[in-house]
């Protein structure tokens, strides 16, 4: 052996080191067999080695989805997955999904080159680099290390279950019960893993949460679980997702994130999601009905950001319930449809608290021949005196196909609310590309720009690095799309 | 540097505007083109610039040795033609530094030349700004937006400063302009006009003539340049209105 203890070397020792803890090739044939009964929730819950608690909330959850029936009043079409044709539990793999670097897809290199990831990234996320990048391994040790010192948890739902159980007993479902809707019931019932995160009293988290960091990340589940929980006076931003193509066999996704802010504590949680979003014929794609809440203690905070390109049809309506008093909740959303792509997205306030009050932002932008639409509520109950709403809901539209529509609930019992809507439809204007091109922008870069300009309002909140890179997913998403 | 030669435009589908107009503007001048309502003159603009909608059926635009006609509006910028709008345009959420920005690179990219730097872009908008006295502030707000008439104005000759057209169409920028912004927009063209550059102002009025001082003045009737003269021309129309040129032609 040489002097030298080289990259390769540690390479050679973390592969050794994954071997060791578990991921055999026993382990690796381990499936479910398609469907969905008892059995199979406690196979899962077995094959987790889980606490009885958690098999119980699991069992709970099947109960109560067997006799709820999927929702219809969402304005998208599309076939209706056949539940008993899943299986439900796959062993986590490292599995590569392309051979080589050769057989990924042009389209999807070229895209991520215009998004400016760099070819270690673009290879990781295509599964063809080393198994181990020696330099996001040390990135996320030093990372992990530095959080730890606060005292602050981040990790994987499963590992939260076994190391903090009180948490996540204390804390899962109690946003998002097991029976509040036919998918968070079905997610409650199989989800495999997620994301936990638990940041103490009064702490800062001095930096951006991001799943990427994540240790033991093994792609994205098709039923993930995210619990945060921000105690008392402490603040976090979260962020989700990845401005990268997603390509995944799973046609449904149905998530579910619970959100915790207690007393004085600020959360701020923002999404990039770019999943498959079907082919220009609209065959393909991915389904994702997620269902995201959060809950506000005294003070409290919650801010969602959210900036959707991807998926064939989604229904998802990050909501907050303000149950504190002078608790925020805040919504800002920018919703991109192309081709046959199918929205139905939105958010639910619910004001319980005093003097709380809440945001809702949502741009929505229509393309190709997709259908693209705001739904949201907006609650005021009898106790929320001075409660405070306003909503901005705007609809671009790009092409003749398109569609927009908006369905502004608003449910007001307290005659001290104030309550504001705004609502506009507008097409994107010929005089201003025009007027772009007349100053030499090209129509492609002309569209980026206006529709940029148009969701500034939503990117400003997002972390930086973020807003740059889904302003860069905004322009490639509606590439050729002006009809 | 514009040669235009027996061009006949019209309406996608719809009548025919532009009936056989003949135009020559070269380098260092500065032409004025006059007429009454529906004559034509701001449709000659948008066809000049590329605007969709207009159909070219005959004649050609010949502009420095490049068939005009053939490139796209994009690329007729490129090329150093500009258009102040007669109804300048907002696009809400980006800013005018960012819109120019972003015009500035493509026009360079084309030219193969380098991109600005900032400090280098920063001091053209002081100089460029200053010269329409437009309010820095108004550099870094949105496109137009919120801006009044007369500073959209301004914001058109301030662009036309940044970007230095060989070029410069002005469509009614006189138009809804007091007198202060008058003498403002026009001194900021005088100064921008030099040997090398032309400039075609459409205009109802003598009195932006004024203060940009023209070497021709055309009178455009029913698509057709019927009558070309000095500044005095516009004087003339300005006392008797366009009636009597139509007579005269009569005669």
């Amino acid at each position: 052996m040489s002097d030298t203890y080289t990259e390769e070397d540690l390479a050679k020792n973390l592969e050794q080191e994954e071997y060791k803890y578990g991921f055999t090739s026993d382990f690796k044939s381990d499936k479910a067999p398609n469907g969905l009964n008892e059995d199979i929730i406690r196979f899962i819950s077995s094959k987790k080695e889980e606490p009885l608690w958690l098999l119980e909330k699991r069992l709970q959850a099947y109960r109560a989805w067997k006799t709820m029936t999927e929702p219809e009043w969402a304005h998208v079409h599309y076939t209706k997955p056949d539940f008993q044709a899943i299986s439900y539990y796959s062993a986590p793999q490292q599995t590569k999904k392309y051979e080589s670097w050769d057989d990924v897809d042009p389209e999807m290199k070229e895209t991520m080159k215009k998004l400016g990831i760099s070819m270690d990234e673009q290879q990781r996320l295509t599964g063809t680099a080393v198994d181990f990048v020696v330099d996001s391994v040390s990135v996320a040790t030093s990372f992990k290390k530095k959080l730890g010192e606060l005292g602050i948890i981040f990790c994987s739902f499963s590992e939260a279950v076994e190391n903090h159980p009180e948490l996540v007993k204390k804390y899962m479902g109690s946003v998002v019960p097991e029976s509040d809707n036919f998918y968070a019931a079905l997610n409650s019932a199989v989800f495999t893993d997620g994301s936990f995160c638990y940041i103490p009293k009064g702490v800062r988290c001095p930096m951006e949460l991001s799943t990427y960091f994540r240790i033991n990340e093994g792609g994205t589940g098709q039923f993930e679980r995210t619990l945060v929980i921000a105690d008392k006076g402490s603040y976090v931003s979260y962020l989700e997702g990845c401005t990268a193509p997603m390509r995944d066999e799973n046609q449904l996704h149905a998530a579910v994130v619970e959100l915790i802010a207690l007393d004085d504590a600020e959360i701020k949680y923002s999404t990039v999601q770019n999943w498959y979003p079907g082919n220009k014929e609209g065959l393909g794609g991915i389904y994702n009905f997620v269902t995201k809440r959060g809950l506000c203690e005294r003070n409290a905070k919650i801010s969602w950001t959210q900036v959707e390109t991807g998926s064939a049809v989604t229904w998802k309506y990050p909501s907050c319930i303000l149950k504190g008093d002078n608790s925020v909740g805040e919504f800002y959303s920018v919703a991109v449809t192309n081709h046959f792509q199918q929205a139905d997205t939105g958010s639910k306030m619910t004001h319980l608290g005093k003097n709380t009050s809440s945001t809702i932002i949502s741009k929505g932008i229509s393309a190709g021949q997709s259908q693209n639409t705001y739904r949201g509520l907006v609650q005021i109950h009898p106790g929320a005196d001075n409660a405070r709403n306003r909503s901005e809901c705007d609809s671009l539209l790009l092409s003749d196909r398109s569609g927009a529509h908006t369905f502004p609930y608003i449910e007001c019992k307290n005659s001290s609310a104030r309550i504001e809507h705004e609502a506009t439809t507008s097409k994107i204007g010929e005089d201003q590309i025009f007027y772009c091109q007349q100053r030499g922008i090209n129509q492609e870069k002309a569209i980026g720009l206006i529709v940029n300009g148009y969701c500034k309002e939503v990117l400003n909140n997002m972390p930086m690095e973020f807003a740059v890179e889904a302003q860069k997913l905004l322009e490639i998403s509606l590439e050729n799309s002006v009809g | 540097m514009l040669t235009i030669k027996n061009l006949h435009a019209s309406v996608e589908e719809g009548a025919e505007i532009l009936k056989g107009l003949n135009l020559e503007v070269k380098a260092g001048e500065v032409h004025a083109i006059m007429g009454p309502n529906g004559s034509g003159k701001s449709t000659l603009a948008s066809v000049l610039a590329g605007k969709d909608g207009y159909e070219v059926t005959e004649g050609s635009v010949d502009f420095e040795g490049i068939d005009l006609l053939d490139l796209d509006a994009e690329d007729r910028a490129k090329e150093g033609l500009f258009l102040a709008f007669q109804y300048p345009v907002e696009i809400p959420g980006v800013s005018n530094v960012n819109f120019l920005r972003t015009a500035m690179n493509e026009i360079r990219e084309y030219r193969k030349e380098d991109k600005l730097s900032a400090k280098e872009f920063l001091a053209k908008v002081k100089v460029a700004s200053n010269l329409v006295e437009l309010d820095d502030k108004l550099a870094s707000r949105a496109v137009n937006v919120g801006f009044s008439g007369g500073e959209k104005k301004r914001n058109e000759i301030f662009q036309m400063a940044m970007l230095e057209p060989k070029l410069a169409i002005l469509d009614e920028t006189d138009s809804g302009l007091d007198i202060d912004a008058l003498r403002i927009v026009s001194e900021g063209v005088n100064k921008l006009r030099s040997k090398n550059n032309a400039i075609i102002l459409i205009t109802h009025y003598q009195r932006l003539l004024e203060y940009i001082k023209p070497d021709f003045v055309h009178v455009l009737n029913d698509g057709k340049i019927i009558k070309t003269g000095n500044k005095d021309l516009a004087l003339e129309l300005e006392e008797k209105g366009y009636d009597w040129i139509n007579e005269e032609i009569a005669k």
